[in-house]
């Protein structure tokens, strides 16, 4: 393996030895001015996207991220060197009231640089919605599906044809004795070595993430990259942002420095990805005349039912992300009761060890069964029953985002009936006991012991662990002002050289992993922008 | 003893609690030092009781393991931005200090981690959201920092990243 390993080409490494320009905030001393066509702010799903396209169409660009350069060679498969280095408060963002979990990538790539390369279209009942409830006439299927295909093409998202590990192949034995469909993943990856540290930063280069593809491709052509450093405030002049202020990082990546970046362009791009991206905004003082800046933050939020089995499951061997299961998104209307996604999560011991419940000889107890854990996940799809209303990001006394999601009844509902149904899936695979994770749960061997437990659980804020990785919203789109913060193109209502394109921009959550709606929509979007901007045809990912 | 420390644990000790942020957050910035020493004392009495079952039973093992355990779980809350560490300096500043000692009834110099064990699940399952959030604080930091060090995965059988 060692000879494999070698031959892994790191497109990082290559394209600076090639001269990329790529500038370390850590390491400035001295206050930076800096021209160009587009600043793009966040090198994610929605940044990674839109400056390939700008570049594409001969724009010069300057991307700005607070999270640094990380690539292959760095990449060790340790949670230890992970969670600090490539996620958002070393993977541990809360909401305000602490009840909810984030995670959330903070490197070159965002969240793709770490993500679990699940990868669905925007299904229909979501555009649906936002067509009636937004006016956003032009989300359809018809017109979203070549940029979803254009996506799919560039980031190899394919079908994984691999047989599922045993995490997720017990999600699929529970369910299909239970009578409920599950479906395959699709990936976006190339060569995967089935390895399962996708959440670590690929150490083979497979995950089709924008590190290894928008980026260096961006970079090539001749875009400026400036890491570790904060996209500060736009200065406004009239209805036009005048400049863009970034400060620079200290070595520790967090502390901001006196140094500072000042960035003027034709055109600005914000991506920093939900809950940055709002925040973002409300340092500026953007203008928000009707109250919707930051509103409407949706997580996907999503509670935890472990179990355990006679024999080695491994959780933390292969493809974390395999199989899934729709049923209970497709059981009531889209704004009915809260439906939820089923899928499993991959077992790493740190994640793991902090998420279960309990302490001393009863954690010790179920630590020492680590190998023969399989761990279930259901997410929720908020955002579309009345009551759903997701959640408020506001700015600390430090100017960072926080965000108050509150949990509401509405949501309570669903976790209660998501942890049944994740029980009896569980016990319909074998499992000889089933741990909701809650603090006032403990291990139950029947399923009726579960269901009774489960039917009597106090839910509510922190004693149930509700975690997210999914960040949508806070920027949200509309046909008009006073339902959103852009248009349909992702164009500010008040502002005419602002767009946002990234994850915020969405009206609701999406009810599937988020990163192939974020390629397709930004796809479409900054490909317009592209094309108005230079004049020429609107480019597309290659 | 456990009688008394319910009742402390009422909404008088949510009054107590609240008054004491009030009067750190008036008493101005703490030294580094001073906040160190505050989450070295509250940890070196946490610890054992958090990992009960998991640290060896052996004296000087036993030792050395609780001060690794307290240095990894320092390192980690390093790695924390800082509007984070300042909300985890008041929490263990509190904790440390006279009424929030008198507070969860425990002298964490010299506690047993059987007494901290009962102070901890109080806590856990507090009606008090600001309690509970104290107690997840200290088990996912303390819990985390041990797990991630590859001298913990023996025991739980996990064989460490694939050999590439």
């Amino acid at each position: 393996m060692t000879e494999r390993l070698a031959s892994i080409a790191d497109p990082v490494a290559d394209g600076l030895a090639r001269g990329w320009k790529v500038i370390d905030g850590a390491a400035l001393d001295h206050a930076q001015m800096v021209e160009c066509d587009v600043a793009v702010i966040g090198t994610g799903a929605g940044g990674g996207v839109t400056a390939e396209l700008l570049t594409r169409a001969g724009l010069a660009v300057v991307l700005v991220e607070e999270g640094p350069l990380k690539s292959s060679r760095d990449f060790k498969m340790r949670e230890a060197d992970a969670y600090p280095t490539l996620y958002w408060e070393s993977a541990a963002r809360k909401t305000k009231d602490k009840a909810i979990n984030i995670l959330q990538g903070r490197s070159v790539g965002g969240s793709t640089t770490v993500n679990w390369t699940s990868s669905f279209r925007t299904p229909p009942a979501t555009l649906a919605f936002w067509r009636q409830q937004f006016g956003l006439v032009d989300y359809t299927a018809e017109v979203l599906d070549p940029h979803f295909a254009q996506a799919e093409a560039r980031f190899h998202i394919q079908p994984w044809s691999t047989p599922p590990n045993t995490n997720n192949d017990l999600l699929k034995k529970g369910a299909t004795a239970l009578g409920i469909p599950v479906a395959s993943m699709r990936r976006n990856v190339q060569g995967c070595w089935n390895l399962g540290y996708c959440g670590m930063g690929c150490p083979t280069n497979a995950k089709q993430s924008m590190l290894v593809t928008t980026i260096p491709a961006a970079l090539d052509r001749g875009a400026r990259l400036y890491t570790r450093t904060r996209a500060l405030r736009f200065e406004f002049a009239g209805n036009r942002v005048a400049r863009l202020i970034c400060v620079a990082l200290a070595q520790d990546g967090m502390t901001a420095t006196p140094t500072t970046v000042s960035i003027r362009a034709r055109h600005y791009v914000v991506a920093g990805g939900a809950i940055n991206s709002p925040a973002m905004l409300l340092r500026s003082e953007a203008p928000d005349p009707y109250r919707r800046l930051g509103l409407r933050t949706f997580l996907h939020p999503t509670v935890i039912s472990a179990a355990l089995f006679e024999s080695r499951v491994d959780g933390y061997e292969g493809a974390p992300q395999s199989v899934y299961s729709d049923h209970f998104l497709e059981r009531d209307p889209i704004d009915g009761p809260l439906g939820f996604k089923l899928e499993v999560p991959p077992l790493h011991p740190v994640l793991f060890a902090s998420t279960l419940y309990g302490f001393g000889p009863v954690h010790a107890d179920l630590m020492r069964q680590f190998t023969r854990t399989h761990v279930q996940i259901a997410l929720l799809r908020d955002g579309f029953h009345g009551d759903s209303r997701g959640g408020s990001v506001g700015l600390g006394s430090d100017g960072m985002p926080v965000l108050d999601y509150p949990l509401t009844p509405v949501v309570w509902d669903g976790v209660r009936r998501a942890l049944l149904a994740m029980a009896e899936i569980q016990f319909a695979a074998g499992a000889k006991a089933v741990y909701p994770l809650h603090e006032q749960a403990e291990g139950y061997a029947t399923v009726a012991a579960a269901r009774a437990a489960i039917a009597q659980l106090s839910l509510r804020p922190l004693l149930t662990r509700v975690v997210s990785a999914h960040v949508m919203g806070g920027c949200g789109m509309a046909a008009d002002e006073r339902r959103g913060v852009v248009d349909g193109h992702g164009r500010h209502f008040q502002i005419d050289n602002l767009s946002v394109f990234d994850g915020s921009i969405f009206p609701t959550s999406i009810g599937a992993n988020p990163q192939l709606s974020i390629y397709g929509i930004v796809g479409k979007l900054a490909g317009e922008l592209a094309a108005q901007l230079s004049g020429g045809a609107a480019p597309v990912l290659a | 003893m456990q009688r008394r420390t319910i009742l402390r644990l009422s909404v008088l000790g949510a009054a107590v609690l609240g008054a004491s942020a009030i009067t750190l957050r008036l008493a101005g910035r703490r030294s580094p030092e001073a906040v160190r020493a505050d989450a070295s004392t509250v940890l070196r009495g946490a610890i054992p009781a958090i990992l009960t079952g998991v640290l060896p039973l052996e004296g000087g093992a036993n030792q050395a393991a609780r001060e690794q355990a307290l240095e990894r779980t320092l390192a980690a809350i390093d790695g924390l931005p800082p509007a984070t560490r300042a909300e985890l300096d008041q929490l263990f500043g509190l904790l440390a200090s006279h009424p929030g000692r008198w507070l969860a009834g425990l002298d964490w110099g010299n506690a047993t981690p059987e007494q901290v064990a009962f102070f901890l699940q109080r806590w856990r399952t507090s009606s008090f959201d600001l309690f509970v959030v104290g107690y997840q604080a200290i088990h996912d930091l303390v819990l985390g920092s041990w797990y991630a060090d590859p001298s913990s995965w023996d025991a739980i059988g996990y064989p460490g990243p694939t050999k590439l």
